[in-house]
């Protein structure tokens, strides 16, 4: 008993008050800003090991971004990665980055299916399926709820049964052996429901994007809600995603 | 004559001067390896297709002599033959792989089922939906499946019990739902930085150990030797992670045995480790920081103060509340006794790292095969005997406590960091390549095969998961149904790594 408090004691407050200015530690690659420095376009785009930069303007597609840094490593004076953790965006245009523009990567609220506030802004339930994740966004999922980042305290909590859920969130590339078991817990949920891609593969299915043993068909079939940036994705951009989806 | 060519963990080869042997001889000359040797045991298995044919290549390691004896052997595609796991279970995987890639048959082979149901398997008909699932028919018992998709944010697989009333008779696990074809990925990038990015990608929460082994692997096949700094850089983040993924796991075992507070304080005593990697590399599981033959983010003075700072806050709390566990009755009486696999279990199954060294088996490749600076390092494999969930506690306990110690160690001696750039690396011709390294689950092997132009023309990737699920299945026998889930965590093995 008395070991407990004095081990709580010992903890003190682990809870980040504001998820949405605090700053995280140390070289993390948020989003990158892009200079109007003129560059051998064809240099910049070859560098990139996924694709995922554009020429004419110099574009940076989060959405196919895996953030290994490379790009800026060979061009630091093109493109910087800030520690801006707010990667989510609930079209796949709201993913670029054009040289010249630093601004937040943010929600289209004119796009935002009116029934998602209507019923979700107090509370959202999710079930998380992994469809060929490599457990590094899972675990990242995961610690979204840990006592540090709380993110149930808005509301927002990972559940068990699809049945109690609102939505999916998909991590991984989709594989065809998991193509079916998504289709069937999307099935299972409720009326009115939310699609959450969270993770560079299951946007575009990162390095794996090409891999014939992927079945992509279920993103064919159903707009996702919101794309959350990443490799994995960082807990706090996970939960500013989510409270921008909502208008929290 | 010679029937196997031995080889150091991380050294090359031609592949040429690998014995050929006629299947007979093959098959006896390994079994012949293995009998009664608990030091030495099979690292890997697998075929290497070639037109019509599949060249099979068996590497055993002696633990003891320090040394990989790999032979091999020439048999037709869709071939029968008698199986290696007749005579030696731990082979009984590697033969269902093999009969999955090749379509080859075995005549006596004890447990005969799919693997992973990959994209380019030979036969087409077998589907997830029809796993020959083992039946047992009796009014008395039931049966619980569960899964692909759990309770909970986790990769899937299903689980297939059965049951007398709350008692678990037999646990089957059917895998294969995170198949991405890996494999075959690292043939068809060409890049070595995207399939440097592959290797990351492998299992994302052994980022560091899977990319230890392809970057070793790969200086290895051109024939670079890696400077100190990368040793250490190497090195040092494998313990970092082991300390990261032990901690979260006593935090997730917490959680599955409803111990609110130990659940809580364990899960956020990870954070500090995952974010001291950011620190060091900008992202919090260590993505981009192990490159072959450089690296990007040079260790200073000033990162070793850094990760002192964080020792100082961590290890207070770390210890606090680890002891507080292992002082409580409501605890060890879930942990003791639960889910147990006895010595002579895990020898038949093969496991490997922390699921062999929870049963007195001693299998640790930073003793048995050192790589990178585990040389240097006087390194004591933390071995327990009852093999049940308090022994997988255990061990991360004490390991935490040991990496701890060889972190600080590592760090008092930093070298000069002059790899920043990448080096001209071009894989040998027709060589043969294996890598050993100890992650923090165990085990991860990885093996290479070039052309005659020094293209990549075959890898493989083995997860210490690939031979520890069984044991999974095994431990849970005889305990009631509500224990699974924390024999499942106190296991905490790769799906994607299984599956590739
Ligand atoms: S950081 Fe992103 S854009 Fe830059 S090279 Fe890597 S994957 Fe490409």
């Amino acid at each position: 008993m008395f070991d407990n408090i004095k081990i709580l004691y010992h903890q003190g407050k682990q809870f980040i008050p504001n998820v949405k200015t605090v700053e995280v530690p140390g070289i993390f690659r948020g989003r990158p800003v892009i200079s109007t420095l003129p560059v051998d376009e064809q240099a910049i785009k070859s560098v990139c090991p996924l694709g995922a930069i554009d020429t004419n303007p110099v574009r940076l597609n989060l959405g196919k971004c895996n953030f290994c840094g490379e790009c800026a490593l060979k061009f630091p004076d093109k493109i910087k990665f800030t520690k801006d953790y707010k990667l989510s965006s609930n079209t796949l245009e709201g993913l670029i980055v054009t040289e010249g523009e630093d601004k937040p990567i943010t929600i289209n609220e004119s796009l935002i299916r009116p029934e998602i506030r209507k019923f979700f802004s107090g509370s959202l339930k999710l079930r998380q399926v992994s469809a060929a994740g490599d457990n590094s966004c899972e675990l990242e999922l995961n610690a979204s709820g840990n006592v540090q980042f709380d993110m149930v305290r808005f509301g927002v909590e990972f559940v068990a049964s699809p049945r109690h859920a609102d939505g999916v969130v998909i991590t991984g590339p989709i594989s065809q052996n998991m193509a079916a078991a998504l289709q069937i817990t999307y099935d299972a949920i409720p009326e009115p429901k939310i699609i959450i891609l969270a993770g560079v593969d299951a946007i575009s299915g990162g390095i794996f994007a090409n891999s014939p043993a992927l079945d992509r068909s279920f993103i064919d079939r159903y707009k996702p809600d919101l794309y959350i940036s990443g490799n994995p994705v960082h807990p706090l951009a996970v939960i500013n995603g989510i409270l921008g989806l909502l208008g929290k | 004559m010679n029937y196997n060519v031995a080889i150091r963990n991380n050294q090359s080869i031609p592949v040429k001067d690998i014995p050929e042997q006629s299947y007979h001889t093959f098959l006896e000359s390994n079994i012949g390896l293995l009998k009664d040797r608990d030091d030495r045991h099979c690292v890997n298995y697998f075929g290497y297709g070639i037109g019509e044919s599949v060249k099979l290549f068996c590497c055993i390691a002696d633990d003891s002599m320090h040394l990989i004896y790999v032979s091999s052997c020439m048999i037709n595609k869709g071939a029968t033959l008698n199986s290696f796991a007749k005579h030696n279970f731990a082979f009984e995987k590697f033969e269902r792989e093999i009969n999955e890639n090749f379509g080859i048959k075995y005549t006596d082979h004890p447990w005969f089922k799919p693997v992973r149901y990959a994209h380019n398997r030979i036969e087409k008909s077998k589907i997830m939906d029809n796993y020959p699932f083992y039946g047992v028919d009796s009014e008395e018992l039931h049966e619980v499946g569960v899964g692909p998709v759990h309770a909970g944010i986790i990769e899937p697989g299903h689980f297939r019990f059965i049951c007398n009333g709350e008692q678990i008779m037999h646990l089957e696990i059917q895998l294969g739902y995170q198949h991405r074809g890996v494999e075959q990925l690292f043939l068809q990038k060409k890049s070595l930085l995207e399939r440097t990015i592959l290797a990351e990608s492998i299992v994302g929460d052994t980022t560091v150990g899977h990319t230890t082994a392809f970057a070793n692997l790969w200086e290895s096949l051109s024939d670079y030797q890696a400077d100190k700094d990368l040793q250490f850089t190497r090195t040092l983040a494998l313990e970092l992670e082991r300390i990261a993924i032990h901690t979260g796991d006593l935090s997730a075992m917490c959680t599955d045995i409803a111990y609110q507070l130990g659940s809580s304080v364990f899960g956020r005593l990870r954070t500090p480790i995952i974010n001291y990697m950011q620190e060091w590399c900008g992202n919090r599981l260590a993505k981009s920081l192990i490159r072959v033959g450089k690296t990007n983010f040079p260790y200073t003075e000033y990162h070793a103060k850094r990760l002192n700072e964080v020792f100082v806050a961590y290890e207070p709390d770390f210890n606090e509340m680890i002891t507080k566990l292992f002082k409580l009755p409501s605890a060890l009486s879930r942990f003791e006794r639960t889910g147990v696999v006895t010595h002579e279990e895990v020898k038949l199954i093969g496991t490997v790292g922390m699921a062999a060294r929870m049963s007195g088996l001693n299998r640790d490749i930073r003793l048995s095969h050192p790589h990178n600076l585990y040389s240097t390092i006087n390194h004591e494999p933390i071995i327990k005997n009852h093999g049940d969930v308090y022994s997988r506690a255990q061990i991360r306990k004490e390991e935490v406590k040991q990496s701890i110690g060889y972190v600080k160690a590592l760090i008092n001696d930093i070298p000069a960091f002059t790899s920043l750039s990448e080096p001209e690396l071009k894989p040998r011709p027709e060589m043969f390549a294996l890598s050993l390294v100890e992650g923090w689950r165990g085990e991860i092997c990885h093996c290479a095969i070039t052309n005659n132009k020094g293209e990549l023309a075959l890898y493989k990737i083995k997860d210490p998961s690939f031979h520890n699920w069984l044991a999974l299945a095994q431990s849970v026998r005889n305990n009631e149904i509500s224990d699974f889930p924390i024999c499942n965590k106190s296991f905490n093995l790769s799906y994607c790594g299984h599956d590739l």
